[in-house]
């Protein structure tokens, strides 16, 4: 076991140095906190479709609040960075619109289904999980897809970007946001039962851990933790080398769009990230003294609903302006109003997205020993 | 009877870590390299550079 364990220090400490002699040091970070991300998700158990589905079905409202105060604490941070340093640093800000609210309550119904948002699905994907592999394919074309389209989505009608710090200034947008919080927070313990309202210990520290993380990407990238566009520009390298033309497309087009196309992948911050999170997720899984039992093998077309669901998670991601983590993670902890949307429509269909599951996801059935599977 | 098993977690996870690396070899092939003289400085704070990274948010 020592000698696994070893190797899986040897592996991350490689990829970290991989990426400094390919792409600098800035990479190399990027890379190590992801791998941080990575270790945490996955290691500490910490994740966002699980509580959301927990403190509905369970009553069990402590993944919930950890989350919530990852958020908080990462914003009584990150909101003084940005007002510090508005010429170095920006936030996860968009407007809210019709397209995005449509998006958001779509990609909680589909999260439920594969049992994995943004994050969760690079985290299912890199410790093994088949239905979360599966989606991460479909992720990558979705978030792609979504690009094809977002100008379609958006020209439904959006309000400007509004942001808690630019309607109630610096300490003003910081307070409501810790206060609004904090009110959730209340009110998801008072639906839980006893003995299922506050987090444990690894819960907290795992809180710790990822605001620590996500506020040395701000301070590293300079910008908030995000998911969704690295996948997409990963989509969008592929259909290139497909023969694909994208100069022709609204969103490709457009300067900052074009420059991350025409560079390599390991220039792009959030794809960074998610290498390092996917391998991070991998080597966690690699740590434990036996990995978890794989999932139950899945009907043929149940496989093909995880599929298309993560084709929605991507499609929406991109139609929402983020997932979980650009959105409602960083959205909120930045000050962004339309992280508070995303939350509050992802949360509905998440409720449905919970109903769904067991219709889309039907185990094989057990073959008599000898039989044809 | 035996019940219908996916592959175990460590080759799945190794074949996300591949998906991945094809990815990368796919960019390689196709984009301008890495130039080591013109990489950015290692944090965006301090830089005195406005950040030029993508994000979800963005349109």
């Amino acid at each position: 076991m020592w000698s696994r364990r070893l190797a899986v220090i040897a592996g991350g400490v490689a990829l970290v140095l991989a990426s400094f002699a390919w792409a600098g040091p800035r990479a190399a970070f990027l890379v190590a906190i992801g791998l941080g991300f990575g270790l945490v998700l996955e290691g500490l158990r910490f994740g966002f479709a699980g509580p959301w589905r927990m403190i509905v079905t369970e009553r069990d409202a402590r993944g919930l609040v950890a989350q919530l105060l990852a958020i908080g604490a990462t914003a009584a941070l990150a909101l003084p960075l940005l007002a510090a340093a508005p010429g170095e640093l920006s936030g996860a800000h968009a407007p809210v619109g019709f397209g995005m609210i449509l998006g958001a309550f779509v990609f909680g119904m589909a999260m439920q289904v594969v049992l994995g948002c943004g994050s969760g699905t690079l985290v299912n994907a890199g410790s093994g999980n088949m239905v979360g592999l599966v989606a991460l394919i479909g992720f990558i074309a979705g978030s792609f897809a979504g690009t094809l389209h977002l100008d379609f989505w958006t020209g439904l009608g959006s309000l400007p970007v509004i942001t808690l710090q630019g309607a109630l200034g610096d300490t003003g947008g910081l307070a409501l946001t810790l206060a609004a919080l904090a009110l959730v927070g209340y009110a998801a313990i008072r639906r839980a039962a006893p003995g299922k309202r506050l987090p444990p210990l690894r819960l907290w520290v795992a809180a710790g851990l990822i605001a620590a993380l996500a506020l040395l990407n701000l301070v590293v990238a300079g910008q908030p933790w995000g998911i969704v566009y690295g996948l997409g520009l990963w989509g969008a390298k592929v259909a290139q080398a497909g023969g694909a033309d994208l100069a022709a497309t609204a969103f490709w087009a457009s300067a900052g769009n074009a420059e991350r196309l025409s560079a390599s992948i390991l220039t792009d911050v959030t794809s960074l990230t998610n290498i390092g999170l996917i391998a991070g997720a991998f080597l966690a899984m690699r740590w434990r003294r036996a990995p978890d039992a794989p999932p139950a093998a899945l009907t043929m077309p149940s496989w093909a609903a995880v599929l298309l669901a993560g084709l929605v998670l991507g499609y929406t991601a991109r139609m929402a302006f983020g997932c979980n983590v650009g959105a409602f993670f960083s959205g909120i902890s930045t000050g962004s109003l339309h992280g508070w949307v995303w939350f509050a429509a992802a949360f509905g269909g998440s409720m449905i997205g919970l109903n769904l599951r067991p219709v889309l996801l039907v185990a094989r059935q057990p073959v008599p020993a000898g039989g044809v599977a | 009877m035996s019940a219908p098993t996916v592959p175990s977690r460590p080759r799945v996870g190794l074949v996300a870590l591949l998906l991945v690396a094809a990815i990368l070899a796919v960019d390689a092939l196709r984009s301008d390299p890495v130039d080591p003289f013109t990489v950015p400085a290692p944090a965006a704070l301090g830089s005195g550079q406005a950040p030029g990274g993508a994000h979800c948010a963005g349109g």
